[in-house]
């Protein structure tokens, strides 16, 4: 059958398949999105002692569709001093890499769009613009709130990039690899293999630093609703709002994804025994990637916003030193005999 | 000494997972939400609801237009008009509750030398257009014949305390 629609479709058989591969992988990423808002609101509630939504469909299950359905038909506005183009370009911008970086991660050995060798690199890179949607929403609503957080949020990305970043350098170090497949494959073995416990620190750091860049509780200043409204999505309303919305869920899911893959072993099953070698590798990466994003609503649901001057002081005055000493204790023990403990 | 300890102790996070297993344990109790339509929350005999005018038990209206109430009304919400029926009694010809004026303080019922304005546990009403709200003589009369025998129950349970 695929030879005869490659034949119908001539020329246009790359492009067509590429895009069905694309759609195989955004489409559940969307319905992974909806679904996580309204886990966020049934255990964030949960948490509180309340319930949670519960009134659309069985038990809340349709909740998420109906908000779309309601963003979908509501007006965007458009902020009369706004700079329009930059206004409608910045959730694009937004959710644009928050997609993008889907198309190096793997899902198990044989399932990835597009197996680079670089692939870490490329994540690191594309997650790095999603900072632009939020410094040209804030710009072009020409709002002072707005531009207050897109102020906040910029400083803030960078600062924990690097911490993220130098996190990243201790995988590197232990896996010899910049592909996120072998990354995986080098942990393979049960759970004792998995690089969070050698890099446990990393692993802390990498897990905050990840809901620092999300501007997820408890760094959410770039939103900061106490302090200035919705920060830089102030002025958006409609579908405009909930692609920022999107942009910030699927970030979440992309880091929490990354989290398994590079610290929590990716599709490896923690013993190689019987009753766990029964589940297929998917499963585990989807167990693994649902723990860290219970985590991420976790933290949301305990911590209390940070101060601004706090973020900057945990992002360059602990964790990079943080990073770098144990960066500095994982080179050192890979030239003592002891070096396999880290690989 | 106390420097170094407190540095481990924020290392190792342990503020942090306490604070996390507390929303944790919360996370698994039981919930207090009243699911409001299908359930109510418990209320109070004396609950200040919708109002009502009373009858006596042989269906002559309690109200002697003594304008007490209209007196009393901090909000001035009521509004009195009297005049003498055929049978020598003095009556109201009109007996107003204002709604959007009314602050629920229940000092009507309190001045009430016969009972006739009560206060009840109803409080399930809204208005649909402007005007709505403002209670006629006659819509007072019709919620107090149909919750008489709340109205009646809770007045005698508080009897004691009056």
């Amino acid at each position: 059958m695929m030879t005869a629609i490659q034949g119908f479709l001539g020329p246009w058989w790359t492009l067509a398949w590429t895009l069905a591969k694309i759609l195989v992988i955004v489409l559940p990423l969307m319905g992974a999105v909806a679904y996580l808002t309204l886990a966020e609101r049934k255990i964030i509630g949960y948490m509180q002692v309340r319930i949670g939504p519960n009134r659309v469909g069985i038990k809340g299950i349709l909740q998420p569709l109906a908000d779309a359905g309601k963003l979908l038909f509501k007006e965007i506005i458009i902020p009369a001093k706004s700079n329009k183009y930059l206004f409608l370009l910045a959730p694009v911008l937004s959710i644009a890499p928050a997609l993008a970086a889907w198309a190096v991660v793997p899902f198990s050995p044989e399932l990835v769009l597009s197996n680079v060798d670089a692939s870490l690199l490329f994540v690191m890179a594309i997650t790095s613009m999603g900072v632009y949607g939020v410094i040209v929403a804030g710009w072009a609503s020409n709002s002072k709130y707005a531009f207050l957080g897109a102020m906040r949020s910029a400083a803030q990305i960078v600062s924990y990039e690097l911490a993220m970043g130098f996190a990243l350098v201790g995988v590197l170090m232990a896996a010899q690899s910049l592909n996120l497949v072998e990354i995986v494959q080098g942990q393979e073995g049960g759970f004792w293999n998995w690089y969070f416990i050698p890099l446990f620190p990393l692993f802390v750091v990498y897990i905050v630093a990840g809901v620092a860049e999300t501007n997820r509780a408890p760094f959410d200043v770039a939103e900061g609703e106490s302090e200035i409204v919705a920060g830089f999505h102030v002025e958006y309303s409609g579908m405009a709002f909930a692609v920022f919305f999107l942009a910030e869920y699927a970030n979440m899911i992309l880091i929490a994804m990354l989290t398994s893959l590079m610290f929590l072993g990716g599709w490896d099953a923690p013993f190689h025994a019987a009753p766990f070698t029964w589940v297929p590798g998917f499963v585990w990466l989807a167990a693994k990637v649902s723990f860290v994003l219970l985590l991420f609503l976790w933290f949301r649901a305990t911590f209390p916003r940070y101060r601004y001057d706090q973020i900057m002081r945990l992002g360059w005055k602990v964790f990079i030193p943080l990073t770098l000493a144990w960066l500095m204790v994982v080179g050192a023990a890979m030239q003592t005999p002891y070096g396999y403990l880290f690989h | 000494m106390e420097r170094i300890i407190s540095l481990f102790k924020s290392l190792l996070l342990i503020e942090l997972l306490k604070g996390m297993s507390i929303t944790g344990r919360h996370f698994f109790s039981r919930k207090i939400t009243v699911q409001f339509p299908e359930e109510r929350t418990p209320m109070s005999p004396r609950f200040r609801g919708l109002h009502a005018q009373r009858r006596y038990p042989n269906g002559e209206e309690r109200c002697i237009a003594c304008k007490l109430c209209e007196a009393v009304c901090p909000a001035l919400a009521i509004t009195i008009e009297s005049e003498e029926r055929a049978d020598g009694t003095r009556r109201t010809s009109r007996y107003d509750i204002d709604l959007y004026k009314c602050i629920f303080c229940g000092f009507c019922e309190e001045a009430c030398p016969v009972d006739a304005i009560v206060e009840t546990r109803f409080i399930d009403y809204h208005g649909e257009v402007r005007g709505d709200l403002v209670q006629t003589k006659e819509m007072l009369l019709a919620t107090g014949d149909r919750l008489e025998a709340q109205i009646a129950a809770d007045r005698a349970a508080d009897a004691k305390y009056r």
